[in-house]
């Protein structure tokens, strides 16, 4: 039995974490956040540099590759620190895509670039309110253009290129194009969480190129959506873990009654409970870290487990954070609103809790722990 | 990351399951016997080939196994069938505590009959006054000559008519704070003085006792650690409680309920196609995946020789709420049948005895709120509470009228 990370994964995890201290305080989060800017350029840079875009590209790609456990435990980190920057995007989505589906000339093109952070890349889903489904999709391909509207599309504003989810007339009725975003009409879409950006895509006969074959856009979709959910779910245990920190040190701070509130069993249970949400989660994400990095047919059923728990988890770390602040955990000062912003937007931003918890059964259903019960 | 054993906890595991593919008792060499005549019949099996309490060093009766081995074992024998559990108290909580304050002399004589199975132990540590504020209780212990007299009455203890020895805690001292004035020993069960008065919980069973003790004696000898250091003792017992009792799920489980929910129906269709019970099933498979996964962090820290971390001490806080949240559920889904216990096939009928079982796991070896001061305090770092009854005496600590 060997269920930890490796100690140069520790290591790694170590360095991550000090380098995020001194160059992703709160005030970044709160820079963007509050400014025009779309995300951190600088950071940006400094993570492109120490070749954390390129994780699991492989080297003749530009990349180091290295396995999704070291992956993971960037994910965590980057989640701790609510870093403002597009990494989800081009990373776990644009790159897992080409990396998965992507032709050799596709790869060549696309792989070295986002490995440099030189391109941003981005996954242009979402159509508006409602889960989508094959039959909900109205963008449209006709040869090699699209046609529609996306949004929210996270990055949208900044991205250099987009996996675009089509509807398809044949197959399992959708394909994936990929479309640069040079002419493609954008706007800002503002959400609750403004460190990270959004935009609404307008393709209108925009020249794009099939990713994959036609009319398997929708089972694509659906692999993609189980990988980047396990790296969104370390995200969320990160953010998680850092809200439980931050409620606890203001917690041993802050005197009520002649004593800290940390004292009281209101508290001390409440806290409590976000561990064991907290541990029962990161425990999930181990497991889906291992399903991912193996590639094998735990992988839809462990990547739900992983996205249900972590989702649950940082919503709850989240708001009692708040709650423990008492009145001041409102306040627009307290940087507290950035984990339940960034917990809400992460909850929805690849399928609700309710959506995951449906794929978890329905994974449940097609694995073999099914036919063994 | 990987599942595998390493090349010794494999062949190990191997030399294991053979020995228990070879001797795990068939219903035939069980017939007739009851509870505790099968529990005995495997122990003594297990014992005679060096099978019993791997864990501890031969010259008690064990195997001197390595953690992982002990792990590894329970696994294997996880998956027969075999009779077990009236040794849980005895083997898991008395046993340790023998092991670091009793005499070498006690050690070889009690020890090596906990291992066979020969004699069943139970604890003697909560009181009608003394359940989560433990260091409350009231039973006193004075001296006499070479021996102690006890009076007073112990609660909810598990299998005390059929237990041969006890662990008990006593006040010995009540003018000093109360826990420096306890002390803690070991007794035979048929001393006299001794009155076992079984109490009928909700689920219908009467699993533990009331105890009273009127001029009980035990001899000095059988005192483990100092006088008045009774609670540092009863600490090695509570530590290794928690171990002992682990988080069952009383047979109610994801896999079953799922099972119960292909077969009922909502609006004639199979419930498991209804969203709302797909929801509630994916949340209770994420906590038992949560809790397995959880184990295998802490398998691997003793896989490499390392202590496990705090982590595990969730697995009782969790796991009996959510026994108790998926019984109520599977009723639930029987509809207006939800509430029959006893007329259908098990996988129907089940779910009240489960529901009504649950509270008492709840309680049972720390409440919840005991297992989240604890998660708080001890892994979060979170300060004690305020304790009026701090460094004043025993004696002079106020009581309420329902203690």
């Amino acid at each position: 039995m060997n269920f930890e990370f490796s100690d140069e994964q520790n290591q790694l995890r170590d360095q991550a974490q000090s380098f995020l201290n001194d160059n992703c305080p709160p005030s970044k989060v709160r820079a963007i956040l509050e400014g025009d800017e779309p995300y951190d350029k600088q950071l940006w840079q400094s993570i492109a540099e120490l070749g954390w875009l390129s994780t699991v590209i492989p080297e003749n790609h530009g990349g180091l590759g290295l396995s999704y456990y070291e992956l993971v435990v960037i994910a965590e980190e980057l989640g701790r620190v609510l870093a403002p920057i597009p990494f989800s995007s081009s990373v776990y989505l644009a790159s897992e895509a080409i990396l998965q589906f992507g032709s050799d000339a596709q790869k060549q093109k696309w792989l070295p670039r986002f490995a440099t952070g030189e391109a941003i890349g981005t996954f242009a889903f979402g159509e508006g309110a409602g889960r989508p489904s094959p039959a909900s999709l109205t963008t449209s391909a006709s040869g090699d253009t699209i046609t529609g509207t996306k949004y929210p599309v996270p990055d949208g504003d900044i991205a250099d290129v987009a996996i675009v989810v089509t509807s398809c007339d044949s197959g399992d009725g959708a394909s994936l194009y990929l479309a640069d975003l040079g002419e493609v009409q954008r706007d800002g879409v503002s959400t609750l969480d403004p460190s990270r950006s959004h935009a609404r895509l307008t393709f209108d006969s925009t020249q794009a190129e099939l990713l994959g074959s036609a009319g398997n856009g929708w089972g694509m979709t659906n692999q993609l959506l189980d990988r980047a959910a396990v790296l969104f779910a370390w995200e969320q245990v990160g953010g998680s873990q850092a809200a439980l920190e931050q409620a606890k040190a203001y917690a041993m701070e802050r005197y009520a009654f002649g004593r800290p509130i940390a004292g009281f069993q209101a508290i001390k249970h409440k806290l409590a409970n976000v561990y064991v949400k907290n541990t029962l989660a990161r425990s999930n994400c181990y497991y889906g870290a291992w399903a991912l990095d193996e590639n094998n047919a735990e992988l839809a059923l462990a990547a739900a487990t992983a996205r249900v728990s972590a989702t649950q988890s940082f919503y709850f770390a989240s708001k009692e954070n708040i709650q423990t602040h008492g009145g001041m955990g409102f306040t627009w000062e307290f940087d507290c609103q950035f984990f339940y912003r960034r917990a809400k937007l992460l909850s929805v931003n690849i399928g609700s809790e309710s959506w995951w918890q449906d794929r978890l059964i329905t994974a449940y259903e097609q694995s073999n722990q099914a036919d063994a019960a | 990351m990987d599942f595998n054993d390493t090349p010794a906890e494999a062949t190990f595991r191997q030399e294991a399951r053979e020995w228990l593919e070879a001797n795990v008792p068939s219903a035939d060499d069980l017939q007739g016997l009851d509870e505790i005549g099968r529990a005995k019949l495997w122990q003594k099996k297990k014992y005679d080939a060096g099978w019993a309490c791997i864990r501890w060093p031969t010259e008690y009766g064990g195997r001197g196994a390595t953690a992982i081995e002990n792990v590894v074992w329970g696994q294997e024998e996880g998956k027969f069938n075999v009779p077990g559990g009236v040794f849980a108290i005895g083997q898991g909580m008395a046993a340790p505590t023998l092991m670091s304050w009793a005499t070498e002399e006690q050690k070889r004589e009690h020890l090596p009959k906990l291992a066979s199975g020969e004699h069943i132990w139970c604890q003697l540590f909560s009181e009608p006054a003394g359940g989560s504020d433990l260091a409350a209780l009231r039973t006193k212990a004075e001296k006499d000559g070479d021996e102690w007299v006890i009076n007073g009455q112990k609660i909810w203890t598990s299998g005390a008519h059929y237990s041969d020895f006890g662990i008990i805690v006593v006040r010995t001292d009540p003018e000093v704070p109360k826990h420096r004035g306890l002390t803690y020993f070991f007794l035979d069960m048929k001393s006299p003085g001794i009155e076992v008065k079984p109490i009928k919980q909700i689920s219908g069973g009467a699993n533990f006792n009331e105890v009273y003790f009127t001029d009980v004696r035990i001899p000095d000898a059988q005192r483990l650690g100092a006088v008045g250091q009774g609670w540092q003792v009863s600490l090695t017992t509570l530590m290794n409680e928690r171990a002992a009792i682990g988080g069952g799920s009383g047979g109610v489980g994801f896999s079953r309920v799922y099972r119960l929910a292909q077969r009922v129906t909502i609006d004639d269709k199979p419930a498991i196609e209804d969203a709302s019970v797909r929801a509630k099933l994916a949340d209770w498979y994420c906590q038992e995946t949560g809790l397995r996964y959880t184990g295998y962090r802490s398998l691997t820290a003793l896989s490499r020789g390392e202590t496990p971390g705090p982590e595990n001490s969730i697995g009782k806080l969790v796991g009996a709420s959510k026994l108790q949240d998926m019984a109520s559920f599977a009723m639930d889904l029987c509809e207006l049948s939800g509430a029959v216990q006893g007329e259908f096939a098990e996988e129907y009928g089940m779910y009240p005895g489960a529901y009504m079982g649950a509270p008492g796991g709840r309680i049972a070896g720390g409440s919840d709120e005991i297992m989240l001061n604890i998660l708080a305090e001890r892994v979060l770092g979170m300060p004690q509470d305020i304790r009026p009854d701090k460094g004043i005496p025993f004696s002079q600590i106020p009581t309420g009228a329902n203690n």
